[in-house]
């Protein structure tokens, strides 16, 4: 197997000494079939144990391992040398508070995903002795591409959006809104809308797209958000045209008639 | 003692840093110049309603070499500005037929199509196809 010399320079950030971050390079001999984690993990285990990272799976599915590599946010365990060149710089996931070196503070992020209801609110809930909920194949197929979502944050290191306005519930978030919302076996839009229809919401966005260049699992968050606006128009038409006509789930017509 | 997290500032430039956050500047930037297209059609409406001779002086206006290079921007950055948004339209409108999804292209297609035809009867009614 063959050796390649790269220079990894890393943002490192020690509250305890450092009031600001700064690079550090180190210089790393690497497999050709290594991805930057490697790297990383070579670095830990080799020249410098104090170095900070998350990680978990090494298989692109925790999401615990994204990082901006190259200005690119990115799952660190599916970035490629091969694909990099010799002088590769890692910083952590820009849009968040740094904690140490490449960890970046979760808790905004968390509390955003929380507060758009992100789990099945069934009208009448199906009793377990009853069996499951019943979804056909076309059913599953509107929202499926919406599930894919790790909680990398990589949509949200790359969103100006997010960067500015503090308060932006955000890509993912977003995105994970409108997968139950179109979810046949979901009738929560009416529980959901007060967050993801508000100015911080859905309207909060622009519609840069970038969120959906950098997802690693190709979830396209940006068409899910500009999806939700006009479902939410249409919503805002039909109070306004129909006062008290929308069912207090919002969205049970539009399941009955997703094509089954 | 231990610092806080660090929150990195966001410079003012943020959106020169990448190639992808210029073009998205320069397709919002575009409803400036729709805007400005709007304000050249109200000034002409009141002209209008000031007799003919102020109308005269409006077009008059508009055909000098200074109206005409605004108007070649004005178009130029119409056509940017809807072929950006056309572009987008499959993931703002994602169809349907059973459980197959129609291919973005089919979309953006029809959006192109519906300007054609737009286009046509605009220009028809306007005495230009005639």
């Amino acid at each position: 197997m063959s050796e390649r010399q790269i220079t990894l320079e890393v943002l490192r950030y020690r509250p305890e000494s450092e009031s600001e971050p700064v690079f550090q390079s180190y210089s790393v001999p690497c497999q050709e079939e290594w991805v930057v984690l490697d790297a990383l993990n070579y670095i830990k285990d080799n020249l410098d144990r104090t170095l900070s990272y998350r990680w978990s799976c090494h298989m692109a599915v925790c999401g615990s391992c994204g990082m901006v590599i190259n200005d690119n946010p990115m799952l660190s365990c599916k970035a490629f040398l091969r694909d990099l060149p010799d002088h590769i710089r890692v910083e952590p996931l820009h849009n968040f508070p740094i904690e140490r070196d490449l960890m970046v503070e979760l808790d905004d992020f968390m509390d955003k995903l929380k507060s758009v209801k992100p789990y099945l609110i069934p009208d009448q809930p199906v009793a377990e002795e009853d069996g499951t909920y019943r979804q056909s194949s076309a059913q599953l197929k509107k929202y499926k591409p919406f599930a894919m979502c790790i909680n990398c944050m990589a949509c949200y290191s790359v969103c100006p959006q997010y960067g500015l306005n503090e308060g932006f519930v955000g890509p993912a978030a977003l995105a994970l809104a409108h997968r139950y919302n179109v979810d046949s076996r979901d009738q929560g839009r009416r529980a959901r809308e007060d967050v993801v229809a508000s100015n911080t919401g859905i309207w909060e966005c622009t519609f840069v797209g970038a969120c959906s260049e950098v997802c690693p699992k190709n979830v396209d968050p940006a068409a899910a958000i500009q999806q939700t606006k006009i479902a939410s128009t249409v919503d805002y038409f039909k109070d306004l045209l129909m006062p008290g006509k929308r069912d207090k789930s919002g969205n049970a017509k539009q399941a009955a008639g997703d094509g089954a | 003692m231990t610092n806080p997290p660090y929150i990195r500032p966001i410079p003012a430039s943020w959106w020169l840093r990448q190639g992808r956050y210029v073009r998205y500047m320069i397709r919002e930037a575009t409803c400036l110049f729709i805007g400005l297209h709007a304000l050249v059609l109200l000034v002409g409406v009141y002209r209008l309603s000031q007799g003919r001779d102020a109308f005269d002086a409006f077009l008059a206006a508009l055909w000098s070499p200074a109206g005409q290079v605004m108007g070649a921007v004005i178009v130029l950055m119409a056509v940017v500005h809807s072929v950006t948004w056309f572009n987008l339209t499959p993931k703002a409108m994602p169809l349907w037929i059973g459980d197959r999804k129609v291919p973005g292209w089919i979309i953006v297609g029809g959006h192109y199509g519906g300007w054609i035809v737009v286009s046509a009867v605009v220009l028809f009614l306007a005495g230009g196809l005639s």
